[in-house]
């Protein structure tokens, strides 16, 4: 199953036969009280994860990406909050430990990188302090020890003059930089098991890469399993050895990345498909979102979740909610879809679909334009209008 | 430059404060010097009235204040057999309120930190509805209300503290806390309401952001998180409000001290404008209006403390 991302003379990413997995999820379902009623987060997820691998959860804002995380570390708030199936964490069900239990494995055993450096860190105290309060915490390290500790962490995390940086506040720092001090804070007392919730979303491109790069680096030294978060699909293409693709709480996708990219099955991974952002997109432009909106968690649709933006939906899609099924000529490729990609019904509707398109775009290529158009300004073809727009 | 603002500030607000305090006075009816020394004789009341500029211009009188006030010279206390210099009794009264402010902050924010904490960590829960409850019932009680009753049942009934006068801690520090125990009380009561309620929204709002989940996702004790992690961001709005409420302070305890004859600035102020101590009145005021603007810039200056950020943006 390990694909990719395999250096010789390592440990093989399975680990040792026999001994048990790093984590094993069993059908997590996370609920929310709201004023309008349950709302389900994360509907019936079930992984697993090696050490020395990494997992890549990917969707759109709002398909429960984060609850899930937070769900299997065991830190969303308890009011409110209903939450069953099974955490398995080297071997030992952890999801009925209470707070005092958890603190065992938060921060040494299972650490977190979140979303926004701007926010993540303290803003009165000092970085030193914010990586050495755990160590102290957890590994009873004296004062001294500690700061030596964290400096070789920032040194790690190559932040420059990591001496002077350890007195540092937060707002003196770029926002790559605090994003180093945070994933140095998630590795400082050595967890086996990294979540990183979209670590780059809230950074500059260039400095996006730097980020995953320092991740995979440590993750090599250290061995660690992570789950990389991220609704970005270009993100975990290179990085993850397998991907989890999220709709609406529940995984509709899921296999080993190279097998994904290859054989897609799902509507909605092939839409996230068209989401990645292209290099030759000026940084920042918004994501060609996928049309119509994510489902009401609270009144779920009937049958698929997809259905009502779905581009090959037929009249059984919106009756029964298809399972996360194995495929049938790869078990370890998993997804919950009737008409999969590439069976004849798909083929057909992208047909059209693709002859309408060319139909539609076809006036500009018959009669030329009076002269070519001027550079950087594309003129938008008919069709684009009546397309949905999200986001 | 930060300082010749400041400076500029105090200025004018001690001008400004005096002026009004004065003009008050000076409406009030009838040669002051009858009150001043009611049993003396006319050639002491013409001296006086000489002293005090009172067949002068209100302008004259009250820049000669100005004048003498700037140079250290806070004027007299006139009594019939002997004038007291201002400045002596301000020296005994001025450590009486000082102390009672100190020790009442103090109290209050003793309660009120902890109890801020701890209603905004456990927000809805039968703990916190009752504090919010007991925190609406402080505030609706005025000072000298509760002074009385504090007296009545603590003092009286139960005799347990002294329920006036005073003794100065360097004579005797239990003496000195049984006299201070009650008006201390008395004037903390309404600010550890104010200050527990500005606390825990302060709170709420910190205790959502991302750095709090961190520092959860660190592992580290709840205690931790809410008083090394949450409060200091947490407490800038209460540093504000808590400066500001200096003003309130004072009035409060001027009250306090008359309810239980503290010889405080209060109760000299309340002499003062009994007796028509003009002189003395305007002084204390201004020396009021001082400390009040001083406390206020002390409360600048923690900012700077408590939150690096700003440090910054004064350097830059
Ligand atoms: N504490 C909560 N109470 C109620 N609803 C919640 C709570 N936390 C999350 N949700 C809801 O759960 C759903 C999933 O949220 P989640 O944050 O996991 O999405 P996500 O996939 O991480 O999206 P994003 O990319 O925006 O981070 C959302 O509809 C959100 O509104
Ligand atoms: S089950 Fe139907 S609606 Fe759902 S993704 Fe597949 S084709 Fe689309
Ligand atoms: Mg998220």
């Amino acid at each position: 199953m390990s694909i990719g991302n395999q250096i010789d003379g390592l440990p093989t990413p399975s680990g040792t036969p026999g001994a048990p997995k790093l984590l094993e999820v069993r059908d997590i379902v996370t609920r929310f009280t709201t004023d309008r009623g349950s709302l389900t987060a994360v509907n019936g997820v079930s992984l697993s994860l090696e050490r020395g691998q990494t997992l890549g959860v990917v969707g759109e804002s709002g398909s429960g990406k984060s609850v899930l995380s937070r769900s299997i570390m065991g830190l969303l708030p308890r009011a409110n909050t209903e939450r069953s199936g099974q955490v398995i964490f080297e071997g030992k069900e952890i999801s009925g430990l209470n707070d005092t239990e958890y603190r065992e494995l938060w921060g040494d055993e299972m650490a977190m990188i979140f979303q926004d450096p701007m926010t993540a860190l303290n803003p009165v105290m000092k970085v030193g302090l914010q990586i050495t309060e755990s160590l102290r915490f957890h590994l009873n390290m004296s004062k001294a020890d500690a700061k030596d500790t964290a400096i070789a962490l920032l040194k790690a995390v190559k932040i420059p003059e990591p001496e002077k940086r350890f007195s540092s506040y937060p707002h003196e720092m770029s926002g790559g930089m605090r994003q180093r001090v945070v994933i140095a804070v998630a590795l400082a007392c050595g967890p086996k098991l990294l979540f990183a919730d979209e670590p780059t979303t809230a950074l500059d491109v260039t400095v996006q890469a730097q980020i995953l790069d320092l991740l995979a680096e440590q993750q090599r030294e250290r061995f660690m399993g992570i789950i990389l978060v991220t609704h970005d699909l270009g993100v975990v293409a290179g990085r993850a050895d397998e991907i989890a693709v999220m709709y609406a709480g529940q995984v509709v996708e899921q296999a080993p990345t190279a097998l994904l990219f290859s054989e897609m099955k799902m509507p909605y991974t092939e839409a996230l498909m068209s989401a990645i952002p292209k290099l030759t997109d000026a940084s920042h432009t918004r994501l060609a979102a996928i049309g119509g909106r994510p489902p009401d968690l609270v009144n779920p649709p009937k049958g698929c979740a997809f259905s009502p933006r779905c581009p090959y939906v037929q009249p059984r899609c919106h009756e029964e909610a298809p399972a996360l099924t194995p495929s049938p000529t790869a078990p370890e490729h998993l997804f919950a879809c009737f008409y999969p990609i590439g069976s004849p019904e798909t083929e057909e509707i992208r047909l059209r679909i693709a002859a309408q398109r060319l139909m539609a775009t076809a006036p500009q290529f018959v009669t030329p334009a009076q002269g070519p158009p001027p550079i950087g300004e594309v003129p938008a073809p008919p069709s684009t209008a009546d397309q949905p727009e999200g986001m | 430059m930060f300082i010749l603002k400041k400076f500029g500030q105090l200025l004018v607000t001690v001008i400004l404060v005096t002026l009004f305090a004065s003009l008050l006075l000076e409406l009030l009816p009838g040669d002051p010097t009858e009150v001043l020394i009611p049993s003396g004789s006319d050639q002491q009341r013409e001296d006086l009235r000489q002293e005090l500029k009172l067949d002068q211009s209100f302008a004259v009188r009250y820049s000669t204040w100005l004048g003498n006030f700037a140079t250290g010279d806070l004027g007299n206390y006139y009594t019939v057999s002997s004038d007291r210099p201002v400045s002596d009794r301000l020296w005994q009264s001025l450590p009486v309120s000082l102390l009672l402010m100190f020790y009442a902050q103090m109290l209050a924010l003793i309660f009120a930190i902890p109890l801020g904490v701890l209603t905004a960590y456990r927000k809805g829960t039968w703990f916190d509805r009752t504090s919010n409850t007991a925190a609406f019932a402080m505030l609706a009680i005025p000072n000298f209300a509760l002074g009385f009753l504090l007296q009545y049942y603590l003092g009286v009934k139960l005799g347990w503290f002294k329920t006036s006068g005073y003794a100065s801690p360097s004579e005797s520090p239990i003496e000195h806390l049984q006299y201070m125990i009650l008006p201390t009380i008395t004037l903390a009561v309404g600010q550890i309401a104010i200050y527990m309620r500005l606390l825990r929204s302060d709170m709420i709002a910190t205790l959502q952001q991302d750095f709090i989940l961190m520092a959860k996702a660190k592992g580290l004790k709840s205690k931790r998180i809410l008083f090394r992690h949450a409060l200091r961001p947490s407490s800038l709005t209460l540093l504000t409000v808590a400066g500001l409420n200096i003003g309130t302070l004072i009035g409060g305890a001027l009250i306090v001290e008359v309810v239980f004859a503290l010889p405080g600035m209060g109760l000299m102020l309340f002499e003062a404008i009994g007796r028509r101590q003009i002189v003395a009145f305007q002084s204390m005021v201004a020396v009021i209006a001082i400390l009040y603007i001083l406390v206020n810039f002390a409360v600048d200056l923690l900012y700077t403390v408590l939150d690096p950020r700003i440090r910054n943006a004064n350097k830059s």
